[in-house]
């Protein structure tokens, strides 16, 4: 048997589901959902670059790195408004964003 | 061969992605996100995607996980307090994750219907990486050029949000110092004998 592309389809499906679950079960805390953010954009990653493989095009690669590129910019911007919260307000439970009363 | 690696790579990245989003403390989350970014590379490796798996150490574990582990070790959060009221979200969460993977499956399992033929790198192919700059730089040198601007853009929202002037400390103003003159700071006096000045 060999390697299809439904392997790797499917371990991307069950990935991103657990980034899913992963922000609703860590509701608090803000920085574990940024990581299930960024377990969600590997999992889109795996399945953009399994489509370019098993189809033999190579644009899903170079849209897997650009995908690579926003997600590293989000990390750093979403880091840094943590940072900037916590220097204000003493925690960053995410209960506690209530400033502008939405 | 190839589907034996697969299965314990996949195994390996499931178990840890569980573990990213279930662990107590966040340090171990992240080391357990590192796992997980890990053996995606491996599995991308086991396709012939070499240079995405390389790229997705370099950024993802290089600078995506290790800013993670900075800001999780300065910020000084009660996490145990955070951590509280976890277990109620977890039927739910399951819940949404459970409907949400069997759609998914039905829509993989409704369009992929038959799996094109393999990946099969033929001797004499061009390599991963070579394959990739080839179009890179050509065809999608726009896209490219984009995400070297939305990088640059990242990096100074990320300065301009942590950068503080504080008025207590006390700074060096390099601009001050260089048009500092002598005549600023000294005063030549011709003092007379017996008296101060």
């Amino acid at each position: 048997m060999d390697l299809t592309l439904s392997h790797y389809l499917g371990l991307s499906a069950v990935l991103f589901t657990i980034g899913v679950v992963g922000i609703f079960v860590n509701r608090k805390n803000i920085i574990v959902i940024l990581m299930a953010i960024e377990l969600i954009l590997l999992s889109v990653n795996i399945n953009l670059a399994a489509f370019a493989v098993f189809t033999g095009t190579i644009a899903g690669q170079v849209f897997a790195m650009l995908v690579l590129t926003v997600a590293a910019a989000e990390a750093a911007v979403g880091l840094a408004i943590l940072v900037v919260y916590f220097r204000n307000r003493g925690d960053i439970s995410v209960e506690s964003v209530d400033l502008m009363k939405g | 061969m190839d589907v034996i690696a697969f299965w314990i790579l996949s195994a390996i990245v499931v178990t840890s992605a569980v573990c990213v989003i279930g662990a107590r403390n966040p340090v171990h989350s992240v080391l357990w996100l590192i796992l997980a970014f890990f053996t995606a590379a491996g599995l991308l490796v086991l396709i012939g995607a070499e240079f995405l798996a390389m790229l997705i150490v370099v950024v993802y574990v290089g600078a995506v996980a290790v800013l993670f582990l900075f800001v999780v070790m300065m910020l000084d959060v009660d996490f145990v307090e955070l951590k509280q009221g976890t277990l109620q979200y977890w039927p739910f969460a399951l819940m949404i994750g459970i409907a949400f993977l069997a759609e998914i499956i039905l829509v993989t399992s409704a369009t992929v219907t038959r799996d094109p033929s393999a990946f099969d790198p033929s001797p004499g192919a061009p390599t991963n990486a070579e394959a990739i700059g080839a179009v890179m730089y050509t065809e999608y040198l726009l896209l490219f050029q984009m995400s070297g601007i939305i990088l640059l853009i990242a990096m100074i929202g990320a300065i301009v949000l942590t950068l503080r002037g504080r008025p207590d400390v006390k700074r060096q103003s390099i601009a001050k110092q260089t048009q500092r003159r002598r005549s600023d700071a000294t005063e030549l006096l011709d003092v007379e004998p017996g008296r101060g000045i």
